[in-house]
């Protein structure tokens, strides 16, 4: 199985040890990984701000890249949403419908196509999941409390293969952090008192970890954490996952 | 709150420079939430009948033209008198000179978001007649001069304290009281001789039946229905999409609309008003007001579903920390932010933008509108049409440039990173909205890309 | 062109292709009335629900849980053993104002939500059950239905100018969500439901 690994520009930028975790616990399940380098970024954030219309060059870049894998895998449920939603490229269709239908978020990836039932991994601590709002209603890696049907969630799945680690339970289980991608600057003020709220949530509830599946939703809270100066932490499902 | 500001980011600033307000406010509507949320698992075939609310509204939007025709055609047999009203003004003259035949200088009005979008009240203000508000959360904020703040909670942001002074202001209640069973009993007083005294009640419409002619307006206070029953004329005012083919669709929305709503089984009163009494005039006034552009609208037209529920605004994380106001528009919330831009791109370009697409509203829809991908798509059409601010467009082009470019891209993010390290009050300072109340990351040596260069191939 | 035929033209010219009406009948297939659930659901509307074998025992029970009832508007006299002001349903509605207590009748009961369908028919004065100071409502237990779907399919295509569910004491939660009870229309309601 020959995986194309995205890394996003920010996480490839601000969080390497993200893409790096996603990389050695992908080759430890037996994959058989490749980052194409000269990848930059999804052109969400031009989209999402309503400029679709300049994406058209990181659509083709994007398609160059992962045509030839057979799944494409990225730590961020955020882009890969972005992807499956609305990656074209004229002239490279048939491309860039493969890539939409075969890239998956992390998460995903372990648990439908992988199917991982046991983990090496010990992380022993109070951990929070955030459940970052394109990975859980875009994507449905967890069913969505606004709904009448079964409660499953993926994430939660793997990690409570993790040795050691305790899920603490959240007041508002799957409530918006107030990144937005642009939102966080645009509408600073809403943005802020969001990720506020979400954290207090997490610390109110005894979680000494926040982790999650988008480090977009990671990086703000973080930002307000430290802020904060709190001693509660943030890591990407990937780097528990991948703790030995 | 000063509504000259017409942004939702600065309204919203200034709504959260009171932080434990905002805490409260988040918190009660969240209370609503979750009673919504009690009440659908108490139906186990809740999200069928989301299904099926939503496909008898697609049913409505494509045959509204035949549906309209035979829901006159059925008014006027049932005795009604039926107006159409192009727009805003129009239904506002319309309105007028029927109070005007009466002769009344004052009249009541039961909740109607309709007339709040035409702004009827200051208009009729303009021609010397007084509209009386007669549900207590439009009363309270009439009596404050504001407009409401949330489609069925009108007065949601206000404090009962507020509320006491207000009435003991206007109403002559003991100063200080503020316990809402005793100014619900002044306001009770108060309203009953309105409707004794008012010859004329304007209601509001939440379902029109084509097949009977009937409308149906629900209430909890029953307001509705005394003002209409005491009443020698009642004007119902409706938007042209409020029909719904037969009467036995009513039992679909019913059964949805108070539950998402407010987490009631249904409202206290559904009242179906078909023949006017005997000596009585029913007029009926059809509004288009941009529905009919709406519904042309491809992308947009299912925004016409709404049944004016409100779940969207309980719902949304931005509008529970924002407050109703700084949506600065009749509807609020994110079905405020997708019906706005149809009325006034320019006005309203602001409202889709206020929204993290977390998608919260389209799952809490009663009728299963997709309001989260319509906020992304009158985003698109916001900036093609020119409205996005001229910086946010440049920088948007940079990001772009910089983006579409892997040698750029590389050498941009090395040179952010050392900038960041060697420098970073470049970066964290009051110009940058992220460092105001946040940390930036801490910038690494290295990108993955760099690692993976020197740890693999 | 005037207003109406501009609206009809361009709606239209902008509806979209019609689709079929979603069926019905699996919602309004026959399921069993959940009695037990019509006495919780009216509870938590704010109603008291109080079970009887005929409407003579009427009487007393209003003298019990309605102390210091003085007006009583009964639609049927028989539902009530004092004097019931005269003349009642001529005038515009106004002539109720002092009605402490009005006793109905409703031709169903949702078991559902707890709502009452009840028309102009048995009203005689529309207006009646919203003016008076606090509502009663005869229901017979074989008049109950499951949910919304079989009400309307009971209601069928009566022709009536004027029809109401009511589900409770009129109420509001206007001020900072808190519940009260009494806020335009009647302050309570009690259901005679007769078994």
């Amino acid at each position: 199985m020959r995986v194309g690994l995205f890394i996003p520009c920010y996480i490839d930028q601000f969080y390497p040890q993200v893409g790096i975790a996603t990389l050695q616990l992908l080759e430890k399940l037996g994959c058989n990984v490749h980052y194409p380098q000269g990848q930059t970024c999804c052109g969400q954030p031009m989209a999402n701000s309503g400029f679709k219309h300049l994406t058209g060059d990181c659509n083709r870049l994007f398609t160059e890249h992962f045509s030839t894998y057979d799944y494409i895998v990225a730590p961020s449920g955020s882009c890969v949403l972005h992807i499956k939603d609305h990656l074209h490229v004229a002239g490279n269709e048939a491309a860039a419908t493969h890539i939409r239908q075969r890239i998956y978020e992390l998460s995903e990836f372990l648990t439908d196509i992988l199917q991982v039932k046991h983990l090496r991994a010990k992380f022993p601590h109070k951990v929070g999941i955030h459940q970052s709002c394109h990975g859980q209603r875009g994507l449905h890696v967890s069913q969505m409390t606004e709904l009448v049907a079964p409660p499953f969630s993926k994430p939660r799945q793997l990690l409570e293969l993790v040795d050691g680690l305790e899920l603490v339970q959240l007041d508002r289980a799957d409530e918006c952090c107030g990144f937005g991608g642009t939102f966080c600057v645009f509408e600073e003020a809403v943005s802020v008192k969001m990720g506020k709220d979400r954290v207090a949530d997490h610390v109110h509830n005894g979680a000494e970890y926040i982790t999650g599946n988008d480090v977009s939703c990671l990086m703000h809270l973080e930002g307000i954490l430290r802020r904060q100066k709190s001693p509660v932490k943030v890591l990407h499902i990937a780097e528990i996952l991948n703790n030995e | 709150m000063d509504t000259a500001i017409k942004d939702h980011a600065s309204l919203a600033e200034q709504f959260n420079t009171d932080e434990p307000r905002v805490n409260w406010h988040d918190e009660t509507l969240w209370w609503v939430r979750q009673k919504r949320d009690k009440i659908a698992w108490t139906i186990p075939e809740w999200e069928t009948l989301r299904e099926t609310a939503s496909r008898i509204k697609h049913n409505v939007l494509g045959n509204l033209h035949q549906y309209l025709l035979e829901f006159e055609q059925q008014a006027l047999k049932n005795g009604a008198v039926v107006h159409w009203a192009a727009d805003a003004e129009e239904h506002n003259r319309i309105v007028l000179q029927l109070l005007q035949q009466q002769g009344v200088q004052r009249i009541v009005k039961s909740k109607s978001m309709l007339t709040e979008e035409c702004h009827l009240n200051p208009y009729l203000a303009a021609n010397g007649i007084e509209v009386v508000d007669t549900d207590l959360g439009e009363r309270i904020v009439q009596l404050a001069k504001e407009p409401p703040s949330h489609i069925v909670l009108p007065c949601i942001h206000k404090k009962k304290e507020e509320i006491g002074d207000l009435f003991h202001e206007h109403l002559g209640t003991p100063a200080g009281n503020a316990d809402p069973q005793f100014l619900t009993a002044a306001a009770r007083a108060h309203l009953r001789k309105e409707f004794l005294q008012s010859r004329v009640a304007i209601t509001g419409v939440n379902f029109a039946v084509a097949e009977t002619g009937e409308l149906v307006v629900c209430t909890n206070e029953g307001n509705a229905d005394m003002g209409a029953h005491l009443a020698d004329v009642h004007i119902a005012c409706m938007g042209i999409e409020k029909i719904v083919p037969q009467r036995r669709h009513l039992g679909v929305f019913l059964r949805l609309l108070a539950r998402s709503a407010t987490g009631q089984p249904i409202t206290t009163y559904s009242s179906h008003f078909r023949r006017p009494k005997p000596g009585q005039q029913l007029h009926i006034v059809l509004v288009d007001n941009g529905r009919s552009r709406q519904l042309g609208r491809e992308d947009f037209r299912n925004s016409l579903k709404c049944i004016r529920c409100g779940a969207c605004m309980n719902t949304c994380p931005v509008y529970r920390r924002s407050g109703g106001h700084s949506y600065h528009n009749a509807i609020a919330g994110p079905i405020g932010a997708i019906l706005a831009p149809n009325l006034d791109i320019r006005q309203y370009a602001d409202l889709p933008f206020a929204s993290t697409l977390c998608g919260s509203c389209s799952n809490v829809c009663p009728v299963k509108i997709d309001i989260h991908q319509q906020l992304y798509k009158w985003r698109q059409v916001i900036t093609q049409e020119g409205q996005a601010a001229a910086s946010k467009t440049a920088g948007m082009q940079l990001v772009t440039a910089v983006l579409s470019r892997p040698g750029l891209y590389r050498l941009a993010g090395r040179a952010g990173r050392w900038v960041m390290r060697v420098a970073p009050g470049l970066v964290n300072n009051r110009f940058n909205p992220w460092y105001k109340q946040r940390e930036m990351p801490p910038p690494p040596h290295s990108s993955f890309a760099a690692w993976y260069k020197k740890n693999r191939r | 062109m005037n207003s109406r035929e501009r609206i009809l033209q361009a709606v239209k010219a902008s509806q979209p292709e019609g689709a079929a009406l979603p069926d019905l009948d699996a919602l309004a297939a026959p399921r069993p009335v959940d009695l037990e659930g019509y006495r919780k659901v009216t509870e938590s509307m704010g109603s008291r629900l109080l079970e009887i074998r005929q409407e003579s025992e009427i009487p007393a029970l209003v003298r019990e849980y309605l102390p210091g009832i003085e007006q009583v508007v009964a639609v049927n006299p028989h539902w009530y053993g004092g004097d019931i002001p005269a003349g009642w349903q001529t005038g515009d509605g106004r002539q109720l104002q002092q009605a402490d207590l009005a006793i109905v009748k409703a031709q169903l009961g949702v078991a559902e939500n707890g709502a009452l369908w009840i028309t102009e028919q048995e009203l005689q004065v529309r207006v009646l059950p919203f003016i008076a100071q606090h509502l009663a409502v005869v229901l017979a237990v074989e008049d109950l239905v499951p949910t919304m779907h079989h009400a309307y399919e009971r209601i069928g295509d009566q022709h009536t100018g004027f029809g109401v569910f009511i589900a409770g004491p009129s109420k509001t939660a206007d001020i900072e969500q808190s519940l009260v009870l009494g806020a335009h229309g009647a302050k309570s309601l009690t259901i005679f439901l007769k078994v």
